[in-house]
């Protein structure tokens, strides 16, 4: 009987433990500390090839900090599959990373939970100052008017790959530089199983990038000044049409694009069976893939009419990683030591050349390997002509609602289903509704 | 077997709170006091790991639903304020899209569950059925029938999601390239197709597990049945009809629960064959809450449509239950068959005391 | 067991013929596809498909296990599927005996929610398990977040209730009389457990085992959470073939069946248990 009773207590008692314990929420040592301070543990994004190409990249570097500084570096690459679901539960339980690598487009989204250390001048100073990064990858690391939750790490730009060979045999001198003389080179290539361009359809981020700038091209925005979203302006809803309409309408996507999501468009590409994407920084790819350097090229983004430039002359997003410090780092000198470590002008130059993107830092982008025909293009858009993506807490919902919408209008074209304004309406309608409205 | 995700039972509670008087024993030998508390520490570790996994963090979830957790507050989800049933009347808004949204993604996978249930149903029962006498290549073509059963779930969906692409996939290459039923290549992995696709996963997938419960319920039907309608002159249809079939009656309530329960809950499926983002036309509910939770970050709402969904199956299977439990007297037709297990667990468990 | 032997009817014959022939098509569809596409050079598989390979190559069985550290991943998936199964089976015998062997206040509502707990949604206890964990790690030091040991003990509750649920059914099959002999030669009851009732129920265990290890081995949302590098699973690292630069169908084909066949011809194997398991448990 006792032992009943004393089972019955055990279990009751341990319950309530576990509800307890798990009621303290994991994140409760705020600040930061420099408890363990010759570790750290760093979360890098998929860069490279493979998880293993990346590890081969970064793991002579990290030894290399480890011969300065003396302090370990413990690194995982984390799949994109998984990094946002693990930043998430790493935020929700306190557990997780030192430093950590995001896609720039998530700061905003993050900054809000309040895990990420803010880099305010203190903190800049460290990492020697704000003036050192590139502007524009400046402008992807949080809320407008905040100090950054994020420090940018390698930058990159969406470019215009063609086809040499393909563009020949169609007649074709110059890369298009606008979107009507894209949809007309496009069509003179497409036939006998060939297309003029490639896409993601399925691909919910790849949408929302190529979308945000062809609204930019109308002067359009999906967030109002005060970051209410607003996604049926005329512009934003003509943005998504001329998209969709690349494969409903003027018919240079083929429709098996509809359902790609894992850079099958580069594949075909490489493979000679579309002429153009529109991509950041894929020389790498197309390498791997067989493709030799000198059968593509490389030119700017398209635009509605003229040259690149600012406002509606944008022709890409700003791309790129950031890199980001959890506040309860147990090692917080160590953390920015090692940001400004990453963030020098050697190892930018070391990892952005393994990894074919650009600088974030403008001492590092004079490096002789940043100024070849490929890179230079991506560069002078990433200065000159490329916006970043809406800085706010609802980004991320942002690009579920609005890409998932695209993924289905693509369905539709796919499907041969009409595309028309009143449907990319509706589609857009009801993305906005799904936006948290508070 | 299809990973379903279990949870803790209310049931559990009683066990380890209950007076310990109430134990009886069978036989009463020496060290009594010890044997009265031998099932209760018997079950303690089955009790206290289900209260771990399942029964706290099942609390913890329900608390969640009550609460605005979105990524303003997941830092310290303690601090999040509560919302009361806010997340709950948006979840049932329908005339709302997220509501709207939500009921669609339920009646999706409605839909779903009885077609994919009825089919793996029917295709295991004709199996077994068929299989029932022997024949050569027999025990062969048991042991393949049970191979996407045995299959870990992602690498047979990933196959099929392999062979449903649209470019190079081995479906529209069959259908359109070499039998020429459509005009062009069809869309699998996305529209509405999709629907098709993650039904035919699903059913082969599924259909071996109602194959293996049935036949091995076709083994405890006593032989003397057939022999006795032979000598009435009953053919092969007419003893499939009127002794097989109703036979199976016992073993299919509990099949049909089971298969109903996993398929409802199906994730993996969906998740492996479409991503985190599942076309609109096969939107489970399931995926539909992961996406609410996870990708939009918006916590408070993912447990209250869990909680919703929680509710849905227990009233559906409580209803299931007590139905069947009722009906049971009528499937009289299996009298010479033994008593069944899981039918008599279920009606105890409409009397059972809380 | 086997209807009369008298002869069965043509139509019957011929039904039956043509539904097993089309059944063997459709199930075998996808493993032929799996086992070809694994033989086939890259170009083949991201092109339209074929039949036939172009031209056969092992290429890709040799890849996969430099594309992603694969052996590890296989290691951890072992490590996680056994000790699950070897817990799960244990504690399920524990409480089943009790249920079955018992009277005790409670019991009739533990053994019919055991079968219940199956409609609990997961996603709705991914995250508070998760926080439970780490609280665990804080609190008392022990590792379950990230660590095998968390996995281990997710999964091994995920197939306690179906173990327990078909052990209960077994074990009532296990005639008393063996048991109380065995009480009766003054052997503890927990002697009586592993001395008969165990032995007499090997069928049963087995089946309950083979479902454990199957249930863990192909477990995808928790271990994408809760796995790290050093403790990732089969079922979220496979993901790895699809790169940033191609989709490896071929190597996604070969690592599938490279995981898979440990499974299945495990099941193959003890398929004859299992249905012997079933036979006695859970559908009786």
């Amino acid at each position: 009987m006792r032992s009943i009773r004393a089972a019955a207590v055990g279990a009751v008692t341990l319950s309530l433990a576990l509800a307890a314990s798990a009621c303290g929420g994991g994140s409760s040592s705020g600040g930061g500390s420099n408890d363990s301070p010759k570790e750290l543990t760093y979360w890098a994004s998929n860069q490279g090839a493979s998880i293993e190409v990346d590890k081969k990249v970064l793991q002579p570097e990290l030894d290399k900090f480890e011969k300065e500084t003396g302090i370990k570096v413990k690194l995982e690459v984390v799949p994109w599959s998984d990094l946002l679901n693990r930043i998430l539960t790493a935020t929700t339980s306190g557990q997780g990373p030192d430093i950590m690598n995001i896609g720039n487009s998530w700061s905003a989204s993050l900054q809000a939970t309040g895990a990420l250390l803010p880099w305010d001048a203190e903190n800049f100073r460290k990492i020697g100052g704000k003036d050192r990064f590139v502007d524009a990858a400046l402008a992807s690391t949080g809320v407008k008017g905040q100090d950054p939750a994020a420090i940018p790490l390698y930058s990159m730009s969406y470019a215009l790959y063609y086809n040499k060979q393909m563009f020949a045999d169609a007649g074709i001198t110059e890369p298009p530089a606008t979107w009507d003389e894209l949809v007309e080179a496009g069509k003179k290539v497409s036939g006998g199983g060939k297309w003029g361009l490639g896409a993601e359809g399925s691909n919910l981020s790849n949408n929302i990038h190529q979308i945000f700038v062809l609204a930019k091209q109308r002067g359009a925005d999906f967030f109002t000044a005060d970051g209410k979203p607003d996604f049926t302006s005329d512009g934003a809803v003509a943005a998504v049409k001329q998209y969709v309409d690349l494969m409903a309408e003027d018919k240079v996507v083929a429709p098996g694009n509809a359902e790609y999501a894992q850079n099958q468009s580069l594949s075909d590409f490489a493979k000679g069976r579309t002429a153009m994407v529109l991509w950041q920084t894929a020389s790498a790819t197309f390498k791997s893939m067989g493709m030799k350097d000198d059968e593509w090229g490389v030119a700017p983004a398209p635009v509605q009419s003229g040259n690149p430039g600012s406002g509606t002359a944008t022709n890409s997003m700003v791309a790129g990683i950031n890199m980001a410090v959890f506040k309860n780092t147990d090692n917080i000198d160590g953390a920015t030591s090692f940001v400004n470590f990453m963030t020098s002008d050697a190892e930018q130059k070391i990892l952005n050349k393994a990894y074919g993107s650009i600088p974030s830092v403008e001492a590092a982008q004079t490096d002789p390997a940043f100024n070849t025909e490929a890179t230079a293009v991506l560069r002078e858009t990433l200065a000159d002509s490329a916006a970043a993506l809406p800085q706010v807490p609802d980004e991320s919902q942002f690009e579920t609602a609005v890409g998932t919408a695209v993924k289905e209008l693509f369905a539709d074209a796919a499907a041969g289903r009409a595309v028309t304004t009143e449907s990319v309406k509706e589609k857009l309608t009801k993305a906005q509704q799904q936006m948290p409205n508070k | 077997m299809t990973t379903t995700t279990a949870s803790a039972q209310p049931g559990e509670r009683t066990a380890g709170t209950s007076s310990p008087g109430a134990a009886r024993e069978r036989r009463r030998p020496p060290g009594r006091i010890r044997r009265i508390g031998l099932p209760y520490l018997l079950l303690l570790p089955a009790l206290l790991l289900e209260l771990l996994v399942h029964l706290v963090p099942m609390v913890i979830g329900i608390v969640m639903s009550f609460k605005e957790l979105t990524q303003f507050y997941v830092r310290d989800w303690t601090l999040a304020p509560w919302n009361g049933l806010d997340n709950y009347s948006m979840s049932v808004d329908f005339d709302a899209p997220v509501g709207a949204a939500l009921l669609h993604s339920f009646l999706v996978t409605c839909a779903f569950t009885v077609l994919s249930v009825g089919l793996c149903w029917l295709i295991g029962t004709a199996a077994a059925v068929c299989m029932q006498d022997a024949f050569r290549g027999r025990g062969l073509l048991r042991a393949l029938f049970l191979v996407p059963y045995a299959l870990p779930v992602y690498a047979a969906v990933i196959t099929w999601a392999f062979m449903f692409q649209h470019d190079n996939g081995l479906v529209n290459h069959v259908l359109h390239d070499q039998l020429g039923l459509t005009d062009k290549p069809s869309f699998w992995l996305i529209g509405d197709n999709s629907f098709v696709a993650l039904l035919v996963v699903s059913v082969w997938k599924g259909w071996p597990f109602a194959f293996l419960i049935v036949m091995a319920g076709l083994q405890n039907i006593p032989k003397e049945l057939y022999e006795a309608a032979a000598l009435d002159g009953a053919g092969v249809w007419q003893q499939i009809r009127r002794i097989t079939l109703p036979s199976l009656r016992p073993v299919n309530q509990v099949l049909v629960l089971v298969l109903f329960l996993w398929t409802f809950n199906d994730f993996n499926t969906p998740f492996v064959l479409f991503g985190k983002a599942a076309p609109e036309a096969a939107d489970l509910i399931s995926i539909h809450i992961y996406q609410s939770s996870f990708v939009t970050w918006n916590f408070g709402a993912g447990s209250a449509m869990s909680v919703l969904l929680l509710l849905f199956l227990l009233v559906v299977t409580g209803a299931y239950l007590f139905l069947s439990s009722r009906s049971r007297p009528a499937a009289g037709s299996a009298e010479a068959s033994r008593s069944v297990k899981a039918s008599r667990t279920s009606e105890e468990g409409e009397t059972a005391d809380v | 067991m086997s209807r009369s032997p008298m002869a069965a009817p043509r139509s019957f014959l011929w039904t039956r013929r043509v539904f097993l022939t089309l059944l063997t098509g459709f199930v075998l569809l996808p493993v032929y596809v799996m086992v070809s596409s694994s033989l086939k050079p890259l170009e083949d598989v991201s092109s339209r498909f074929h039949w036939l390979p172009s031209n056969l190559t092992v290429r890709p069985y040799i890849d996969i296990w430099s594309t992603v550290p694969l052996a590890k991943y296989f290691l951890n998936s072992l490590i996680v599927a056994g000790a699950a199964t070897v817990c799960s089976v244990v504690i399920a015998v524990f409480a089943a005996y009790a249920v079955s062997r018992y009277e005790f206040r409670g019991k009739r509502v533990f053994s019919v929610t055991v079968l219940s707990t199956q409609m609990f949604p997961g996603i709705l206890f991914l995250l508070p398990l998760f926080l439970i964990y780490v609280n665990i790690g804080n609190t008392t030091g022990i590792a379950l977040f990230g660590s095998r040991g968390g996995l281990i003990l997710t999964y091994l509750t995920f197939s306690l209730p179906f173990s327990i649920w078909m052990l209960i059914g077994y074990f009532d099959s296990v005639p008393r009389d063996l048991d109380e002999a065995a009480l009766v030669d003054g052997c503890g009851p927990l002697r009586a457990l592993f001395r008969v009732v165990v032995p007499a129920a090997i069928p049963g265990i087995v089946a309950v085992a083979v479902y454990a290890f199957m249930t863990a081995w192909g477990e995808v949302l928790f271990a994408s959470v809760m796995t790290n590098d050093a403790t990732r699973t089969l079922a979220v690292g496979l993901q790895g073939y699809s790169t940033q630069n191609d989709v490896y169908w071929n190597q996604i084909m070969a690592a599938s069946l490279v995981v898979s066949v440990p499974v299945v011809a495990g099941f193959l194997l003890l398929q004859r248990y299992l249905v012997a398991g079933l036979t006695a448990g859970a559908v009786k």
